[in-house]
């Protein structure tokens, strides 16, 4: 809310004008940068709660993907007997994983913003924003760690002769993030304005965001739907499907990826996010009234 | 009174409204379909069938601020006084941009650090330092301001030896000394507080009033207070406004808005609706409600002080209980608590009957003068006693003198006539 007031006053212009919710998209990002010290702390604080009391302690970020990946190898490559696209199934599935794991993270840490938070909200003022973008942000540096644990395995790997081979595409790599992470945060924050009328929605959302990684190529590749050209056509309607591919292709040299998918993916991504950004601008002001 | 041309405004309220829907929040038809929906699947009850808001008051609205204007002028120390439900906690909350106003306008110049509630956005996980970094960041300050401050903070807070202790270990007037702390050395042109002064001890609470006189006086910073203690108003306030059903009753000299606010009390009704007034605590009012009550036999609610005060009300309940208790919570005039009455188990309670429940109240203790009693219901059964409704509406009443013998109560004598004492015999001795 910046000034908007015209007429002088004495004393100098006002710093805050407080009115009625206008307008679709009502926030301040340069306020929010204001804050930034604020997101800071959240994402210390983030750790700092999740892991105090707890016998394994910070070990839990990569225990989570380990034994994850562990029984998908078990599961999906060693029962159901998928294939992998003829890359090491233990770094086909970690790869999945961790890009999914980043992703869901983004969902569900920011689905429950308003809800969680309402206690903090109704009593005193920052903007709404920093708590769902500290979230992201501790989901990302989550995601470094494991990044870092998936590159030993791939160096392990590779050293015992695994056909590995980094390709072109790894230089995608940091947009795949870019893109993962505002994905998660669109959803995630419109999940959270709805939760602010329907608490179940919060129940439903982890729930969602499972059924979601079964439509993802996360325990199976693209490739095996390649005599389905339906499914296949439905799989690239999922935003999910080109980070996740782009990521194998990239770093395990399989993958099915396209520059189209991947900017098909990127577009909605954008969608995303502004749609959850102004449904939180709607909300974020009158919220206290209706918890 | 300073010329205006001097005075620097840094609060400028222009006909403020704030307006809140009764009864369940929710959209259109299809909302309400999924929520009950949703109840149904999960076995509970529907929650658009909540008892007390029955079809003729749903979605009615409430306005909770009718058109405020106020200008506030740079170090002034601003006390809020009203009634509860008079717009006080809306009116800060709308200053500190909690909630959105439905007309009007609020201008502000600089920052404003509100603290409505002791120790917000505390972490009982993390230590008092971290918390004051944390605190201090939610109130808008940068770390560089923070860690500028951070020893006075902590040498305010008396809380040095502990700062590197989780706060979960903090005992509660620790928890106020630090949280009152960091909201006193904010770099913020305006400091608005509510009731946070309740809680703590008598010594550091007159800390801190010393310290937001400072703030006020010589800080050239700006204090809104908000409190049902007025000895602490006229300790701290150049300047009061009494709030009256949303509205501005009165704004200028300190006693004469407590004067006000004192008059304020209305003995000429003996008859409440309470099905849609607000309650004190969250939650309550929802299992049970009470939803009238009544001065019985009584045209004005003026009683001697040797008549009992008889009182009925009415209530519902949408759950049983096996044991519903009441108690009163008796207040003098000015809103200080004079004490509570000894609980009352009214019985068990089904759900889908009207109950009448009548009482009498004996008042030959209380001198001359107005008091209001709060009613509170709550679940007494297996020891535990949770508060199942509470209206925030004053039942007030007057008591005059009937006691021939003294001729009239004076206000330094108190509110409450003791028995005379028990003597034990006096003798008389001979100087030894």
């Amino acid at each position: 809310m910046a000034d908007r007031n015209r007429t002088p006053a004495p004393g100098g212009e006002w710093t805050t004008v407080i009115r009625p919710r206008t307008g679709w998209f009502d926030i301040d990002l340069r306020e929010l940068w204001r804050y930034r010290d604020l997101v800071g702390m959240f994402v210390k604080r983030n750790f700092t709660v999740l892991y105090k009391q707890t016998i394994l302690g910070p070990a839990w970020i990569l225990l989570n993907p380990l034994i994850t990946t562990v029984l998908f190898n078990l599961v999906f490559s060693g029962v159901a007997g998928l294939s992998t696209d003829g890359t090491p199934s233990f770094l086909f599935y970690m790869a999945g994983n961790t890009v999914w794991t980043f992703f869901a993270s983004c969902i569900n840490n920011t689905a429950n913003t308003f809800v969680a938070n309402s206690q903090v909200f109704g009593k005193v003022y920052f903007p709404r924003l920093t708590v769902p973008v500290s979230q992201v942000l501790t989901g990302l540096i989550n995601f470094f760690i494991r990044l870092a644990m998936f590159a030993l395995f791939w160096v392990w790997f590779a050293a015992a002769g695994a056909p590995l081979r980094l390709t072109a595409w790894a230089s995608a790599l940091p947009l795949v993030v870019l893109e993962v992470m505002p994905l998660g945060l669109g959803v995630g924050i419109s999940v959270s304005t709805l939760t602010t009328k329907y608490r179940d929605l919060a129940i439903a959302v982890s729930f969602g965001v499972q059924l979601w990684m079964y439509v993802s190529p996360v325990v199976y590749p693209l490739s095996t739907l390649s005599e389905s050209p339906r499914l296949r056509a439905l799989m690239a309607l999922n935003p999910m499907t080109a980070p996740i591919e782009v990521f194998r292709l990239a770093t395990l040299g399989s993958g099915t990826a396209s520059v189209g998918g991947l900017l098909y993916s990127l577009a909605f991504t954008l969608a995303a996010l502004a749609v959850g950004v102004i449904l939180f601008s709607r909300i974020e002001k009158t919220f206290m009234d209706t918890v | 009174m300073q010329q205006a041309s001097e005075r620097r405004p840094v609060i400028e309220v222009r006909g403020l409204k704030k307006q809140y829907k009764l009864g369940q929040i929710g959209g259109g038809t299809l909302t309400h379909d999924l929520q009950s929906w949703w109840a149904r699947v999960r076995g509970k009850e529907d929650p658009n069938t909540v008892i007390g808001t029955d079809a003729r008051l749903f979605g009615q609205t409430f306005m909770a601020l009718n058109g405020v204007d106020l200008t506030v002028y740079q170090g002034e120390a601003l006390g809020i006084i009203g009634r509860n439900g008079a717009g006080k906690s809306t009116l800060l909350k709308l200053l500190s941009r909690i909630t959105a106003p439905t007309e009007g306008e609020i201008r502000l110049r600089g920052r404003i650090a509100s603290m409505l509630e002791v120790g917000t956005g505390f972490n009982h996980e993390m230590t008092g330092r971290e918390n004051i970094y944390m605190n201090g960041a939610i109130l808008g300050m940068t770390k560089a301001e923070v860690d500028a401050k951070l020893s006075q903070i902590i040498e305010f807070s008396e809380c040095g030896d502990f700062i590197d202790t989780p706060v979960k270990r903090y005992s509660s007037g620790m928890f106020v000394k630090l949280a009152f702390a960091v909201a006193a050395h904010l770099d913020s042109e305006i400091m608005v507080m509510d009731e946070v002064l309740a809680v703590g001890d008598m010594k550091f609470q007159q800390k801190c009033l010393g310290k937001m006189s400072d703030v006020a006086g010589q800080e050239g910073r700006t204090v809104l207070y908000v409190s049902h203690n007025m000895s602490t108003i006229r300790q701290l306030c150049t300047r009061c406004v009494v709030l009256d059903k949303g509205r501005v009753l009165y704004d200028g000299d300190v006693e004469q808005a407590i004067a006000l606010y004192m008059e304020t009390t209305d003995v000429n009704v003996v008859h409440y609706d309470l099905a849609d007034v607000n309650r004190m605590t969250l939650r309550s009012g929802d299992r049970l409600r009470v939803e009238t009550l009544d001065f019985v036999g009584k045209e004005s609610s003026i009683f001697a002080d040797n008549e009992p005060i008889r009182v009925r009300f009415t209530w519902r309940v949408s759950q049983s209980f096996s044991g519903v208790n009441m108690k009163l919570y008796l207040h003098f005039n000015d809103s200080s608590l004079l004490g509570i009455t000894h609980p009352v188990d009214l019985g068990p309670a089904e759900p889908g009957r009207l109950y009448t429940t009548e009482f009498t109240f004996d008042a030959h203790m209380l001198g001359e003068g107005r008091y209001y009693f709060y009613l509170d219901i709550f679940d007494g059964a297996m020891g535990q006693a949770i508060c199942l409704d509470k209206p925030a509406t004053e039942f007030a009443f007057e008591i005059t003198n009937s006691d021939l013998s003294i001729s009239q109560w004076e206000a330094e004598w108190g509110h409450i006539y003791f028995p005379p004492v028990k003597l034990e015999g006096t003798k008389a001795e001979l100087p030894v």
